[in-house]
């Protein structure tokens, strides 16, 4: 078990030194920097060269490279052009609020498809079950951004039972129960719009983990023990299908990450999605390789988690 | 005269296909009687499995009729949890292949706990895995201590097999349905794992339905044998009748196949064809008559039933008078050649 989650670990490192090259290499291609676009008649081009030297953009690539994940390992993920701050001061907060609102999304995703993939997969082919893959094929045909925007019309602007934007009513002195509170209820609307359409693919997933399940061979061998049917379906069919929605986990993180990106803009959720957009449009790279590094390596560690998730959970891997 | 242990009568078990239901096991009728093993032989897709599944009440989307009398009662009429108290109990099953059979993901002692725990609900835990140990040291797994806590997939088709068995012996069983139980499994593994059941029979003196290919552990093992052809039984008889006086001219082929060490230079005969799909079975007249061409169609009966030819002899055909098989084989291979 330590082995293996040693070994797996260890796997990482190479994956995150070429995601930094790729970043790196992608953000060098990108046309112009943080200085094309303040060209205007009261700037000489000549001062703007000397700052590019100053800040060492005209140095070879590789060097600058070393440079940026020399900074990057000790935590200093360079100062942010337009924001004149630290490039991870200005992520700080930021993480933290995308960290919560992908933890809500989550548990809600979960909340939904578990009982729904459940429910559609042992009462597979009945009008349940139909109507429950109907909902998953809304969920996948229905674009994110959309479905969120009129989410975001009927339950904030509409009906006003939400807050629109922000992650925090102002004034509120952190650590007191009511900032919890207005936290949480900038998080509801964000997260369930998000929840609602990327549940889809869990609910199928689980569906088909069931129905898979009960025509395995050991489930005959359970009824042919006497079991009832409902033990039959919880302690094999149940416990054998929800083993690999652990495995699932990891391709949850990513779908998350791309969903943040466009959840935060539309709910202006200060997070590092909205960060990420406004980075591009500010053509403020040091920021824009920051947060694109961070939103990989959490793509790396959640499927890092899910592989040691189901070390544990199932037998068949825990032993080699 | 012996005493019934279990009487089928005129079970019927259909599948749907394609919206009409077509019967794997057609209008058959059996007996097993106490501490005797009926072998039940035939070539793949005749039904067998179909039965034996019927008779545990496996199929889920298969019609059943006709009845199924255990000890009396009739299990094919019974409610499911009334059932529940019969199979894992009363009636075990060992299945053919162990690795699926067994659920991945739980520790081979907790697949066998399970058994003793559905029939047992007051044992106490301590006193069921005694009872496992128990179980897996009848079975010959070494070990028992060790292999108690493992997963399927850590042990071997054969170490496998045992579980099974011990899972199907586990409230010892008046009736044990053995599907196949070495076809799986490596040559070397199969005769230990027969030698077990014919240790368990002896000590057990329980009825047996052994499922099998192979003639040879017919011969070794079964008090009778029932030849199944098309979902139809064709030919029951006790073992020593039916290896010295095969009627049915398919019980003859079957017993042709097997290659025999006396007489190495004779070639192996072989019926030709395959058992037909259930949609294609000639479900008038003689079942197998489409695989014996060389005989004259006009020479079979229209419906052959089972009839006592002797006493505890029954086939389902009246022509075999008429014909002697090997020389009628030697006649085919000109036909078709
Ligand atoms: N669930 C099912 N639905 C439709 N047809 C089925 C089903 N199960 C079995 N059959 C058909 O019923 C017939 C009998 O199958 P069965 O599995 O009983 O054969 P068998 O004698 O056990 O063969 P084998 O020696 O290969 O195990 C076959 O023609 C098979 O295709
Ligand atoms: S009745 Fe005719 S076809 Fe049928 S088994 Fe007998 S000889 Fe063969
Ligand atoms: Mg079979």
């Amino acid at each position: 078990m330590w082995k293996f989650t040693l070994r797996r670990t260890l796997i990482m490192i190479p994956q995150i030194i070429v995601l930094s090259l790729l970043i790196f290499v992608l953000a060098q291609l990108m046309p112009g920097d943080a200085l094309s676009g303040q060209i205007g008649p009261d700037v000489d081009p000549e001062r703007l060269d000397e700052i590019r030297e100053e800040m060492g953009w005209n140095d070879p690539w590789y060097e600058q490279y070393a440079s940026w994940m020399g900074g990057v390992v000790k935590g200093d993920l360079g100062d942010s052009f337009r924001f004149k701050m630290p490039v991870s001061e200005l992520i700080g907060q930021r993480m933290v609020n995308t960290f919560w609102l992908s933890v809500a999304t989550l548990i809600l995703t979960y909340l939904i498809a578990i009982p729904l993939g459940i429910a559609s997969g042992r009462y597979n082919d009945t009008w349940r079950d139909q109507l429950i893959t109907g909902y998953t094929y809304v969920g996948f045909a229905t674009p994110l951004f959309i479905f969120a925007l009129v989410m975001l019309w009927i339950f904030g602007f509409k009906l006003g039972w939400f807050p629109t934007s922000g992650s925090i009513t102002p004034g509120l002195e952190p650590g007191t129960f009511e900032y919890l509170m207005s936290k949480i209820y900038h998080l509801i609307l964000p997260a369930l719009s998000m929840a609602l359409i990327t549940t889809y693919s869990t609910i199928q997933y689980l569906r088909n983990e069931i129905v898979d399940t009960k025509h395995k061979d050991f489930i005959l061998t359970a009824r042919a023990k006497g079991a009832s049917e409902s033990r039959v379906y919880n302690r094999h069919i149940l416990r054998n299908s929800l083993l690999p929605i652990a495995a699932f986990f990891g391709f949850e993180i990513t779908g998350l990450i791309g969903g943040s990106i466009f959840i935060e803009n539309i709910f202006g959720y200060p997070g590092m999605g909205q960060l990420l957009v406004e980075s591009i449009t500010l053509r403020d790279y040091t920021v824009l390789t920051a947060t694109t590094l961070l939103f990989g390596v959490a793509s790396i560690l959640g499927a890092l988690l899910s592989d040691i998730i189901l070390s544990i959970v199932d037998p068949r891997i825990r032993i080699k | 005269m012996s005493e019934k242990l279990l009487e089928i009568k005129n079970l019927k078990t259909s599948f749907r296909i394609k919206d009409d239901y077509h019967a794997a096991v057609d209008n058959l009728s059996l007996t097993v009687n106490k501490n005797e093993v009926l072998a039940i032989v035939g070539e793949s897709g005749c039904g067998k499995s179909a039965l034996a599944f019927s008779i545990m009440g496996l199929h889920t989307r298969a019609k059943i009729d006709g009845d199924i009398l255990f000890k009396d009662k009739n299990i094919a009429k019974m409610s499911s949890s009334e059932f529940n108290k019969v199979r894992g109990k009363d009636i075990g099953m060992i299945f053919q292949d162990p690795l699926t059979s067994l659920n991945p993901l739980m520790e081979v002692g907790e697949q066998i706990g399970e058994t003793l725990y559905l029939h047992n609900k007051n044992m106490s835990k301590t006193d069921r895995r005694e009872r496992v140990l128990d179980l897996l040291n009848k079975v010959g797994i070494p070990r028992a201590e060790h292999v108690i806590n493992q997963f399927p997939h850590e042990l071997s088709g054969g170490m496998r097999q045992r579980v099974m068995i011990a899972m199907a012996i586990a409230n010892k069983p008046e009736l044990l349905i053995a599907d196949e139980p070495t076809t799986a499994l490596d040559v070397t593994i199969q005769s230990q794992i027969l030698d077990l059941i014919n240790k368990l029979k002896d000590d057990m003196d329980s009825g047996i339905i052994l499922i099998t290919h192979d003639l040879g552990v017919v011969a070794e093992m079964a008090d009778r044998v029932a030849v199944m052809y098309a979902g139809e039984i064709v030919e029951i008889a006790d073992v020593k009748t039916l290896f010295e006086n095969p009627l049915h001219p398919y019980t003859r082929s079957l017993l042709n196949s097997v290659p025999n060490a006396n007489s190495e230079q004779e070639k192996l005969h072989v019926i030709q064809g395959i058992v037909p799909s259930l949609q294609n079975l000639p479900r008038e007249g003689c079942r197998f008559s489409t695989r014996i061409p060389w005989i004259d169609q006009a020479a079979h009966e229209e419906h052959p039933t089972l009839k006592e030819v002797a006493p505890g002899h029954h086939v389902r055909c009246t022509c075999y008078k008429h014909f002697s098989f090997p020389d009628e084989s030697k006649e085919e291979q000109h036909v078709l050649s």
